[in-house]
């Protein structure tokens, strides 16, 4: 600590020496306590349970059936809605940056509704006008489209709100440019806009991956929770705590944590190699 | 040209999976006036679990702003090796589903775990109880007021807070008249997050309180519980209650944006 505050003092002798490295030190530690009773001591606690039994026992309770089966549909499942919100989440960006219309601003600001309405709400309300008693006469009810749906629902906003500031950047002048020198709308759009958007378009993309591989409340109403068809990976990770095997529920819900993991890594790789481009 | 179809399809699948749904439960919760709405939230069960979630979103709230504005202060002021390490951290909640938050709750404070048994031989209830779900809440909405904080404290700079020390303010002193005015907008903004996280989770607490009715029950469990129950209309009264909640979040969050405001000073 003094060594730090001598290093200090030498190299900004134009500004008082900062007196804060003390209370920096209690503050830390009390920041990693708290940190560690309530997020990494937990967390911990499942993957050393999810190993307790050895990994012979891991690997069965994650290839149980039912289990295997709620892991390839979940990851299945949101890969495909990463996909969408990779595309319609860029469209929507683009309609909000560069169109004008009236209730543009409406659309802007419902955008983050998914993030507000509690889950089992966008359950319920998606499960109201696409469940059995739709007006529209479209039963989604207990059907992977409904888990689908409700995916797609829940991680709207990621890749609007990662790409929206970007276009908001873009210097449209570089498009002008193109269209001067004979470049067609489509060209224009691939060879200027798309690689200054891919960055954020990825890092949303990844951000909704991680949101659907981790997403309960949205799905309980609307898949029915089937086992083998419509059940996700945290409902079951939720059935088995319910029958007391937390240790399958650990094992499975460590695979959870891993995937997660990764997909985080690679955004932090992505967002690395955008700002070297930017 | 294609400036309409674009326009077409953003507004098609905006109105199909967000607008008509949550319109269309509205309109069924209200189809018959006020009456039924206020009924149904003022029967004892729904009033009790209005209780619960104000009690478990309150102490939440709070814990998660003093630590918020405190990890932002070490984030953005302190110089310690880790830092990084420490961001990550505070930001690995929003990577977690809310059904492991829970049970890794359960393992590390349950009855059967050592922690949970010595807290239970002192009389202290964890899982099944409201310190429970306070935890749970707290986990999920750990990052919010940090994120919403860190980047304004970023751009404040330490040059008020240094001169103030150089008059002879204290830590304490600079913190109430420079630090707090500065981040003030930010962090209403993290706290209105934080709050309606709080009040909508779902999982992680359904988990950890054992979804007792007319004890541990908050508002989310009781749509989920009511509806399982066949009550339709006490399920889409307080899904409707929710989703004011949410709309009204919403505005408000569009208000205390960190960076309207930071432009127009």
């Amino acid at each position: 600590m003094t060594l730090e505050v001598t290093r200090e003092a030498t190299a900004i002798t134009a500004r008082p020496v900062r007196r804060l490295t003390g209370g920096t030190a209690a503050g830390l530690g009390t920041a990693v306590l708290y940190l560690s009773l309530i997020v990494l001591i937990p967390l911990a606690a499942v993957v050393w349970r999810s190993a307790g039994e050895g990994p012979g026992y891991f690997w069965r309770s994650v290839t149980t059936p039912d289990a295997w089966a709620a892991l390839t549909l979940t990851i299945g499942a949101s890969a495909l809605v990463a996909l969408v919100n990779l595309v319609m989440g860029t469209v929507i960006a683009w309609v909000l940056v560069r169109d004008r219309f009236p209730g543009r601003a409406v659309l802007d600001t419902i955008i983050d509704l998914p993030f507000a309405l509690p889950t089992i709400v966008a359950g319920l309300v998606l499960l109201a006008l696409y469940g059995p008693q739709s007006p529209l006469g479209i039963n989604l009810a207990y059907s992977r489209a409904g888990v689908v749906l409700a995916l797609l629902f829940v991680t709207l906003p990621f890749v609007v709100r990662t790409v929206q500031p970007v276009l908001l950047e873009l210097d449209t002048e570089m498009e002008q440019a193109a269209a001067s020198l004979g470049a067609g709308p489509f060209q224009t759009f691939r060879r200027v806009i798309l690689p200054n958007l891919i960055p954020a378009m990825l890092s949303g993309t990844a951000l909704a991956f991680t949101r659907a591989i981790a997403e309960f409340g949205s799905t309980v109403l609307i898949s029915g929770n089937l086992p083998f068809k419509t059940q996700v990976a945290a409902v079951n990770i939720f059935s088995q705590i319910e029958g007391d095997d937390t240790t399958g529920a650990a094992a499975i819900s460590t695979v959870l944590l891993v995937v997660a993991l990764v997909a985080l890594i690679t955004l932090d790789v992505l967002q690395r190699w955008g700002s070297r481009r930017g | 040209m294609a400036k309409h179809v674009l326009r077409g399809v953003t507004v098609v699948y905006v109105l199909f999976l967000l607008v008509l749904p949550v319109a269309l439960i509205t309109w069924r919760t209200f189809g018959d006036g006020l009456g039924p709405f206020v009924e149904a939230l003022t029967s004892p069960s729904a009033l009790h679990a209005f209780k619960v979630t104000i009690v478990v979103a309150g102490w939440a709230v709070l814990a998660n702003t003093v630590f918020g504005v405190g990890a932002a202060l070490l984030l953005v002021r302190g110089r310690f090796p880790g830092k990084r390490l420490l961001g990550a951290f505070i930001d690995l909640p929003m990577a977690v589903s809310p059904v492991v938050v829970g049970l890794a709750l359960i393992l590390v404070y349950g009855r059967f775990s050592p922690a949970g048994g010595l807290l239970e031989s002192w009389g202290v209830q964890v899982i099944f109880s409201t310190p429970g779900m306070v935890i749970a809440t707290v986990f999920v909405a750990l990052p919010l007021v940090v994120r919403a904080v860190v980047p304004v404290l970023e751009e404040l700079g330490d040059e008020q807070e240094q001169a103030a020390h150089t008059l002879g303010a204290s830590h304490l002193q600079t913190f109430v008249r420079i630090t707090l005015p500065g981040i003030r907008w930010a962090l209403g903004y993290g706290i209105v997050l934080c709050l309606a996280r709080s009040l909508g989770e779902y999982g992680a607490v359904a988990v950890v309180s054992g979804r007792l009715v007319d004890q541990t029950q908050t508002l989310t469990l009781f749509v989920e519980e009511r509806f399982q129950n066949f009550d339709q209309p006490a399920a889409f009264a307080a899904a409707t209650a929710l989703a004011l909640i949410a709309v009204v979040t919403l505005l408000l969050t569009k208000l205390l944006r960190p960076k309207d405001r930071i432009d127009g000073n």
